[in-house]
């Protein structure tokens, strides 16, 4: 079903249509309390028990801005290359739900703190900039459940006022493949940052997806829309091309795309009309009058971008220009924070080139078979790099590094100390070697003498045979360095 | 006993350092002469037997350096009190015990104050005659069946009557002031974020202001100190200087420049207003002041402004009584069928009235013409103080177009009953502070008021004139304890 086509284009017969996507990602505030109140907002704590009468709405009781979030939503809008704005309003969004104990959500709307910007995207075919509308922080709502009781609807108010930021991005996405990469872009800066920990499972990142198609080669933008609160990039996906598709049908069929609100049923994986344009909320926003509009100095944001750190992007210029690797190579190291960070602490004790090989190798590998995050490795970055460093100074092969590597991954244990206890040092005394190689030349004189003749393919089977007398510890260079001058 | 509760705050702080007065004799008078009371319909909860314990523990240990020691005091309804019920004068809070207090009765805890129990008010502090409580209707102590104001009403019929030697109440519109002039009594509202709205049950946000209710303005300065304070858990308290207001009473306002804005002489006005209003003037200038003529060209937009902002903030603050949470639910086939039963039976007519308005003037397509326009009116209605208070320290005009008026005599006209606001919605608009205070009486012998009005943060100026007025135009409130038998 999903096509990773370079060009995302929906054909039928021989009419092609094009795919407008934009993103309106929620990313919740990497932050100890919430957006206006100080319960706290750990993840997965008993229901109702990070509720403060705040959050709970009672009569009489007021918002007060927790000012780390408002740096965090400053951080992201650096990271966004956005502009931060010196004055922003909250504004009360107005609906009743059981689970919006004060009847209003505060969020931002005509004026919010962070306004646009743009995230770079590492297309296979290149560079592709997706332009961000605006970033607006915001309360959560508290969680209904219903399939505890038969009965009745139980609220868990633990997520009430946790601080989200919701991210506007332009109709610039064109293909499940660009959302995929825009989504973990974001994730990116965002966890270089430490402005959200990303963790899709647990719902910090999800988003609502804005899909309309038009055919292809027509400028105007067709009717939108929008899919609520999907939390999974495949989810998104899917929903996008069952949600593409169907307007292709509608227009195949002469018929109009009506705006409206729709969900996604993971479950039979197709988009359900949730409400029409007409009945949509009027959610009669205006400023709230409990909060004083935000207004930030210039020192202030100043302030904030001195603790920005290299964010994905420089640092990526940075491996190519300084540590002279290819953009691919780069792109996959700088993806993620932590692998950049477990990078950059293997090469600097070790060797670069080698040090890019064995992680975007043997390691992401590892961790893959594992599903395990590079943070959770079994291998430190300490002992990679001496493992490295046992292959450059010649101590082992890249081949006998391999089994280590494999021994290593049993509590972490220290190379050097296997390469030693397990006699797996690498012979490179030229003497020794002589000795093993006149051995196999004397054993072997018929292939010697074809050798000899012209069948060249035949020195990789007296390597081989060294190797083998050797247990493997042979130096390979040196292993054919002297084979050649014996042979010939 | 029955002459303790004659005695006016100060002068029961004073005998209770000087130890002549307990703290328990004081406020089992205050506490029996409330229960001789019932008929004026003050209280919607009492706190007596508390109270009792409470000057008890008082007097064991007193701690005289406090403001208010050992001094009962009964509140206003809209104030949560710890443990004590709060209901803001709606069903739909009937059984509401708060696990917190308001930082203005914790402020008064704080300085020794007793809290003997919570006063009725209109529902949601929504009305100007005490006629929208779900607690049924107050009596003026002045006359039988007559309107004690609003939204303040228990608090000035309580006061006036002598069930509590001062009170606090909450002023949106002219909630304070208005009651206050009904009563014969002082009231001020200060400037918007002098008195943290902590703990507060909400109505309009950006103009609901606590103040003191008080029998003369020397008690007014003191309870002023006792409740203002800056409040890290109110955005909108203000981190000001604030005076001693009772030490740095004064009457000398030599050269103090009080002006009359000459749209506050409205059509219709009767004769004892603009007599009373002449009487203050004369008693400025006797007084040293000076007294300038001004113009305040966008009063008359006030009124229409003031009832669009309030009840839009009230439509969205009342939002919370749903039935989910707290307070009043009734049973519904599901959750919208709940929310419209519980909100239909748990609200008056009033608090429906305003929330309809307040969601009309903020839907889509309205919002403009409405809110928005009124926020930019409200701008303009603030910059004729600015440009007024170039050129005076403060300004005098009556606080009520008439005087207390009798019990259903404008229920069922809303708009003659929002009419009552005209001279102290401005104010709130602006966030100014005001003081009101008792001048005369109307040809029925019911009391009229004076209104001064300072500049932000400047209650001071506003207290002294106050003082100086009322040290001279010998006013007395002429109360026969009709109700009690």
């Amino acid at each position: 079903m999903i096509k990773n086509n370079k060009e995302y284009l929906i054909k039928r017969d021989n009419r092609e249509y094009e795919v407008i996507i934009g993103l309106e990602v929620h990313a919740q505030v990497l932050s100890e309390s919430k957006l206006f109140s100080s319960s706290p907002t750990k993840f997965g704590s008993e229901p109702n028990t990070q509720v403060s009468l705040v959050d709970a709405a009672f009569p009489g009781m007021l918002p007060v801005i927790n000012e780390f979030c408002i740096k965090q939503a400053i951080k992201t809008g650096i990271g966004l290359n956005a502009k931060i704005n010196n004055r922003s309003i909250f504004d009360r969004k107005n609906y009743f739900y059981a689970d919006l104990p004060q009847g209003y959500q505060i969020s931002q709307y005509k004026n919010p703190i962070v306004g646009e910007g743009s995230v770079t995207l590492d297309m296979p075919e290149g560079e592709k900039k997706i332009g961000i509308e605006r970033l607006h922080l915001e309360q959560d709502a508290g969680k209904s459940i219903h399939d505890i009781d038969p009965r009745n609807t139980l609220v868990d108010l633990n997520r009430s006022g946790v601080a989200l930021m919701e991210i506007v991005s332009k109709p610039d996405l064109r293909s499940l493949d660009e959302v995929n990469a825009y989504i973990k872009k974001l994730r990116s800066i965002m966890r270089y940052l430490g402005t959200c920990d990303g963790n899709m499972q647990e719902g910090s990142l999800r988003a609502d997806v804005n899909v309309s198609v038009r055919k292809k080669g027509v400028s105007e933008l067709g009717t939108r829309c929008e899919i609520k609160n999907v939390n999974s990039i495949k989810f998104m996906q899917m929903a996008i091309d069952y949600e593409a598709n169907r307007q292709v049908d509608i227009l195949e069929e002469g018929g109009s795309v009506d705006q409206e609100t729709r969900l996604f049923d993971t479950k039979k994986n197709e988009t359900r009309s949730m409400r029409t344009k007409e009945d949509a909320h009027d959610y009669r926003y205006f400023p709230d009058p409990d909060l004083l509009p935000l207004e930030l100095n210039d020192e202030f944001i100043e302030d904030i971008k001195k603790d920005i750190p290299e964010l994905p992007d420089e640092k990526k210029k940075r491996f190519i220009e300084k540590f002279k690797l290819s953009p691919y190579e780069a792109t996959i190291l700088v993806s993620d924070i932590e692998t950049s960070k477990y990078f950059e602490d293997v090469s600097i004790k070790s060797d670069i080139k080698l040090a890019t090989n064995w992680i975007t190798g043997e390691l992401f590998a590892l961790l893959n078979d594992k599903s395990i995050e590079i943070t959770e490795s079994p291998i430190s970055s300490e002992n990679l790099a001496k493992l490295i460093n046992l292959i450059k100074d010649g101590t082992i092969s890249g081949k006998i590094a391999k089994t280590v590597f494999e021994m290593m991954v049993d509590g972490d244990q220290d190379p050097e100390k296997i390469v030693e206890e397990k006699g797996l040092k690498q012979q490179s005394d030229p003497k020794e070697l002589e000795k093993i190689i006149d051995k196999v030349i004397s054993d072997n004189p018929k292939n010697v003498e074809a050798y000899k003749s012209g069948k060249d393919k035949l020195f990789g089977f007296f390597v081989g045979q060294v190797m083998k007398q050797s247990n493997g510890k042979a130096n390979p260079q040196l292993v054919n360095q002297i084979l050649k001058k014996k042979l010939n | 006993m029955s002459e303790i509760t004659n005695f006016k705050l100060c002068d029961l702080v004073d005998k209770i350092k000087k130890k002549e007065l307990s703290s328990k004799e004081i406020t089992e008078a205050f506490i029996n002469r409330s229960q001789k009371s019932t008929i004026l319909n003050s209280y919607i909860s009492d706190n007596f037997d508390d109270a009792i314990n409470r000057a008890k523990e008082f007097d064991s240990k007193p701690n005289l350096n406090k403001k208010i020691p050992g001094i009962p005091m009964a509140v206003k309804d809209l104030f949560c009190t710890k443990n004590l019920r709060t209901t803001a004068g709606s069903k739909i809070l009937e059984n509401f015990i708060p696990t917190y207090e308001s930082t203005v009765t914790q402020n008064i805890l704080d300085q020794g104050g007793i809290i003997i129990g919570k006063l009725n008010c209109d529902e949601f502090a929504m009305g100007s005659s005490n006629e929208t409580s779900y607690y049924g209707i107050v009596q003026n102590p002045i006359s039988e069946n007559l309107v004690p104001g609003g939204s303040s009403g228990g608090s000035s019929s309580a006061l006036a009557a002598k069930l509590t030697p001062a009170t606090i109440g909450t002023d949106t519109g002219g909630s304070i002031r208005q009651p206050a002039s009904f009563t014969g009594t002082v009231g001020l509202k200060p400037t918007y974020g002098s008195c943290s709205r902590y703990g507060i049950v909400a109505f309009a946000s950006s103009l609901d202001q606590a103040g003191p209710m008080t029998h003369d303005v020397k008690d007014c300065a003191l309870l002023l100190e006792v409740m203002s304070s800056y409040d890290a858990k109110d955005s909108t308290s203000v981190d000001f200087v604030r005076g001693n207001y009772l030490n740095d009473l004064s009457d000398n306002i030599k050269g103090k420049k009080i002006g009359i804005p000459k749209e506050y002489r409205v059509d219709g006005m009767p004769k004892e207003i603009e007599r009373l209003w002449e009487k203050g003037i004369k008693i400025i200038k006797d007084n040293g002041g000076d007294i300038i003529d001004i113009s305040l060209p966008n009063t008359n937009y006030a009124l229409p402004t003031y009832y669009i902002v309030a009840p839009a903030e009230a439509s969205s603050n009342l939002a919370r009584y749903d039935g989910v949470k707290y307070g009043f639910r009734s049973k519904g086939e599901n959750l919208i069928d709940m929310y419209e039963k519980t909100r239909s039976e748990g609200f008056g007519d009033e608090v429906k009235r305003r929330i309809m308005i307040g969601t009309y003037v903020l839907s889509s397509g309205y919002y403009d013409a409405y809110y928005l326009k009124a926020q930019k009116v409200r701008r303009l209605i603030k910059n004729d103080f600015d440009e007024a208070y170039k050129k005076v320290d403060a300004i005098l005009t009556p606080s009520t177009p008439s005087s207390a008026f009798k019990i259903g005599e404008k229920l069922n006209d809303p708009v003659s009953m929002y009419l009552n606001d005209i001279f102290t919605v401005p104010i709130n608009l602006a966030g100014l502070p005001a003081i009101s205070l008792p001048g005369g009486h109307d040809i029925n012998g019911f009391p009229l008021g004076l209104q001064v009005i300072g500049k932000a943060f400047d209650e001071q100026t506003i207290l002294n004139i106050a003082y100086s007025i009322e040290k001279n135009i010998g006013y007395k409130n002429n109360i026969n304890d009709w109700w009690i038998k």
